[in-house]
């Protein structure tokens, strides 16, 4: 079951600083949404506060009919969102099975679910009782994008995935991303890798000083040089 | 994808803190001279030590996971010996009629100062501790006053002279091995210590909720944002830590023979030096640190008395120049 995600209006202040200023999106249900701008923009904080990791100081957030906004973070999982942050954020101290057995909060692992992710990330399946600090940058953020899949999810919030990862385990993600989208997910996903986003995203935001200048098909705006140029201050393709 | 092949690199098995105490009683040895001296030094230092790790591993968890210095944790030693005194109490007729009976009364002693400590750790954690996460300076004045508080509640109920808490019969006396005499007594605390390290590896490696304190420990907002209330993982932790420091205060009030409101603040300082030594959040770090110490002050009381004085600060900064971040230091958050 999947759900659109709207924001209306949303406003972010961290301590004293005001960093979204009103951010309108939606992410439509069953599909992918790029979220790009430069940096600093505030893609990241838009993401964290539709985790509920930073407060939303003003507007709504929903998915579906249920508002988020104001939720913990918590509850906000257990509802359906998972969160992969650029951080990767895996519990270094715990082997991967370990990170997974976390991730499903709803008791075992179901198997075929665990093989469907080996098939993408064979890796976790190699390293299975490794400790997650000594894995490679590319194997822990599998592991980071499998502990978001290990259970079925509406809504998946993505930072940066492919961000400092070798071209070939770039491949490995977008094959395991597109697969995601074809099984029904939401996916809202902040990426810098413009083949990643064109391969993946059917919608595209582009944000700039904590507000959403741009929405629409991604296909218009990878074929727009003149928008790229607008929005981006480059054109996409040389954005790889 | 390319990356499968590549190998992990292999887990690097860090023995050299462990060796430590090894190394500490290695290096004594000589200067003590009489075997029998040294092994019965060396026992008592192993009963002290994990009456310390009782004592410190709850504080370990909670300052790990938690980030709060509990600068209340005596108070909760404390109050587990008081607890015991109570059931010792109620339970005199049963005491020192046979094994079995001393054996009950005192694991009673210890189940009732862990109930006593964990409902009051739960109280305190909600009443003092939330509201001053994240702030330190905070948490170390509103915890001393919330010893101070506890101490003279312990003070007001119980008075002002120390209670007697002597061993049961069956764990007084000594048993010899030729020249070498051990106190019965030291040896149940020892064997406790380590029984209650092993439950707590256990826990932490084999169940669920070991797994989320440990990954607490590293990163507390990603164990939210995987759908678990950070919050309630805390009290329960801090309510553990506070079970803990009770049972850690019967087992010393008996080793003191007495009970006394301010057995807890005394002991505060070694037991933060042993987590600090272990490294914050280790369980393993800070049966290592609680040796170290206990090995060190004995030793060192035997053979300088004087030196005995500043020998834990000593080898604090001896650890923290070779390991600053302790002796097992666990994932930064």
């Amino acid at each position: 079951m999947t759900h659109t995600l709207t924001l209306d209006g949303v406003h972010t202040h961290i301590g004293r600083y005001h960093i979204l200023h009103g951010v309108d999106l939606d992410a439509p249900s069953g599909r992918t949404t790029m979220l790009l701008g430069r940096n600093g923009a505030g893609k990241t904080t838009t993401l964290r506060t539709i985790m509920g990791l930073w407060r939303a100081s003003r507007g709504t957030i929903r998915l579906g009919e249920r508002r988020l906004d104001g939720e913990r973070s918590s509850e906000i999982a257990r509802g359906g969102v998972a969160y992969v942050p650029e951080t990767m954020a895996i519990f270094s101290d715990l082997s991967v099975r370990e990170n997974l057995v976390l991730a499903a909060r709803e008791g075992a692992m179901d198997e075929a679910r665990l093989g469907w992710i080996f098939g993408f990330f064979p890796a976790l399946q190699k390293f299975w009782l490794s400790r997650a600090g000594g894995l490679s940058g590319g194997q822990k953020q599998m592991l980071s994008i499998a502990r978001a899949l290990i259970e079925p999810r509406a809504l998946l919030l993505i930072d940066e995935p492919t961000k400092g990862l070798a071209p070939a385990i770039v491949d490995g993600l977008i094959a395991c991303l597109k697969d995601v989208k074809q099984k029904g997910a939401t996916i809202l996903m902040v990426e810098q890798n413009f083949r990643v986003a064109r391969e993946v995203g059917d919608y595209v935001a582009v944000m700039d000083n904590g507000r959403i200048v741009y929405a629409g098909e991604m296909a218009a705006l990878a074929e727009d040089r003149a928008l790229q140029g607008r929005l981006l201050g480059l054109s996409l393709d040389s954005h790889q | 994808m390319t990356d499968i092949g590549a190998a992990l690199p292999k887990p690097r098995v860090d023995v050299w803190p462990a060796l430590t105490p090894l190394l500490v009683a290695a290096i004594a040895a000589p200067f003590i001279g009489s075997t029998s001296t040294f092994v019965t030094l060396t026992l008592a230092s192993l009963a002290m030590g994990a009456m310390l790790f009782v004592m410190a591993s709850g504080l370990t968890l909670a300052f790990g996971m938690m980030d709060v210095l509990n600068f209340g944790h005596g108070a909760f030693i404390a109050v587990g010996a008081y607890a015991a005194t109570v059931v010792y109490r109620y339970a005199a007729p049963l005491v020192g009629g046979s094994l079995t009976l001393d054996l009950l009364v005192f694991v009673a002693a210890l189940v009732f100062a862990a109930l006593v400590c964990g409902a009051l750790g739960f109280v305190y954690e909600k009443l003092l501790v939330a509201p001053v996460y994240g702030r330190h300076l905070e948490q170390i004045l509103i915890t001393i006053g919330g010893a101070i508080v506890i101490e003279q509640l312990l003070l007001a109920l119980f008075g002002t002279e120390p209670i007697d808490l002597s061993p049961p019969l069956a764990f007084r006396g000594s048993l010899s091995f030729g020249e070498i005499g051990v106190e019965k007594y030291r040896l149940v605390a020892l064997a406790l210590g380590l029984a209650l390290f092993v439950a707590q590896l256990l826990v932490l490696s084999r169940t669920r909720i070991g797994l989320l304190i440990r990954a607490g420990v590293e990163n507390r907002e990603m164990v939210e944002a995987l759908g678990y209330r950070i919050d309630r993982l805390f009290v329960g932790v801090f309510m553990a830590a506070s079970a803990l420091a009770g049972i850690g205060g019967v087992l010393w009030g008996v080793y003191q023979n007495q009970a006394r409101a301010g057995m807890g603040g005394e002991l505060l300082v070694l037991v933060f030096i042993v987590i600090i030594i272990g490294g914050l959040g280790s369980v393993t770090g800070c049966l290592i640190g609680a040796t170290l110490v206990s090995l060190i002050a004995n030793y060192a009381g035997f053979l300088a008395p004087k030196l005995a004085l500043v020998s834990n600060i000593l080898l604090m900064v001896v650890v923290l120049l070779w390991r600053p971040r302790g002796l097992y230091p666990l994932g930064a958050r």
